[in-house]
């Protein structure tokens, strides 16, 4: 990937930062494999600072929307992230990498965790730690979210409708509980058909 | 522990939720509790809730809550087949939607869908954010612990692995007050 197809857009976008590739197959792998390892409460927040700001396989707006289509498609949204890069830079062997990356040592540890949990489920410090970790899950996945929002500046639908769709579609789910489904028919649909418009030739 | 020829039905239901999931494993949660605590009595209210903690404390994608339930109902065979159902229907269907929309990437169409759905994508992240927070509000410590939390990433003055072992600490030394 070395040209960004939405600098074609009619929008005057500021070029984005210059894109690395990984060079082997095995460079997937061990990315997802760093990602995952780090990413205690969920791997979100990790995935996009190594992704974008440090390795820079991709820009933030388009982990943004492939973070979309990953939230569409049904399955676990950072396996289906990690699909499609692994897939986008060397093919089915690219996403086995990164699929293998993200779960192989993750999966060891986290049934190592629950055999060894029975013994310590009570001890008041344990209780303890989870509920610390918790907070701090909340805060990054927080914040990762504010930096996303960044990467809707150039979007097709202008920013004051994306801040406001950003807002329904968080307010829907956070207090009227509303399904996935009914939020992707309500907003996503006339959204999308929006956007479509403004991209017209 | 549970006999090998529960293994087929686990992986039979995880393999009908995977297409189900859509906004995560996470979303299947109460389904997979119907199944598995009151239908059939493989776990406990407990266990089942203890699975899901677990997997949160441990590095990783949150879906590996589903190893750790299958692990409870049926040892190693049970994580392995549980994984496998929930991860290979959606698997195909990604991997194929993805090439299918990667020929078509500069199209009216795929540009259309994934500006659409990106700023709905980010009310997403921000509402799992607010929801996970829940149970912190209660205790100003926490509360603060969030907002430090947000702040630093934003500033970018500590690594989120960081973070989460400060966060164990904090959490450590306030269960002795």
């Amino acid at each position: 990937m070395t040209t960004n197809p939405r600098d074609a857009g009619k929008r005057s976008a500021p070029t984005p930062e210059p894109h690395n590739t990984p060079t082997k197959v095995a460079d997937i792998f061990w990315a997802f494999n760093r990602l995952a390892l780090q990413g205690f409460g969920g791997v979100l927040a990790v995935a996009q600072r190594e992704l974008v700001d440090r390795l820079k396989w991709v820009s933030r707006e388009e982990f943004t929307e492939l973070l979309a289509a990953a939230q569409v498609l049904p399955g676990p949204n950072v396996v289906n992230l990690c699909l499609m890069l692994g897939d986008r830079f060397f093919g089915l062997r690219g996403a086995f990498a990164a699929l293998a990356g993200m779960l192989v040592a993750p999966t060891l540890i986290v049934l190592a965790m629950a055999a060894l949990y029975s013994q310590y489920a009570n001890h008041a410090q344990v209780l303890g730690a989870l509920q610390g970790m918790g907070a701090v899950a909340a805060g990054l996945i927080g914040a990762t979210g504010i930096k996303l929002l960044a990467g809707l500046r150039n979007n097709a639908l202008g920013r004051k409708l994306c801040f406001a769709l950003t807002a329904l579609a968080c307010l829907s789910v956070a207090l009227l509980h509303l399904p996935l489904v009914m939020i992707l028919a309500l907003l996503g649909l006339p959204a999308m058909a929006w956007a479509w418009h403004e991209l017209r030739p | 522990m549970n006999a090998p020829h529960d293994l087929f039905p686990l992986f039979l239901h995880f393999l009908t939720l995977s297409l189900l999931a859509i906004g995560g494993a996470i979303t299947t949660t109460p389904e997979m509790h119907r199944y598995l605590v009151s239908e059939h009595g493989w776990l406990s209210d407990a266990q089942f809730t203890a699975s899901v903690a677990i997997a949160q404390a441990a590095p990783g994608p949150n879906l590996l809550f589903v190893a750790v339930l299958g692990w409870n109902v049926a040892g190693w065979q049970g994580a392995a087949v549980s994984m496998l159902g929930i991860l290979l229907p959606s698997t195909t269907l990604t991997l194929s939607a993805t090439r299918w929309a990667s020929t078509r990437r500069e199209s009216r169409g795929v540009r259309a869908f994934s500006q659409g759905l990106a700023p709905i994508a980010v009310g997403l992240i921000l509402a799992t954010s607010w929801l996970l927070a829940k149970p912190s509000m209660a205790e100003p410590l926490m509360v603060g612990l969030m907002l430090f939390t947000v702040i630093a990433l934003l500033r970018d003055w500590l690594a989120p692995v960081t973070l989460v072992a400060i966060g164990a600490a904090i959490g450590i030394a306030n269960s002795y007050t």
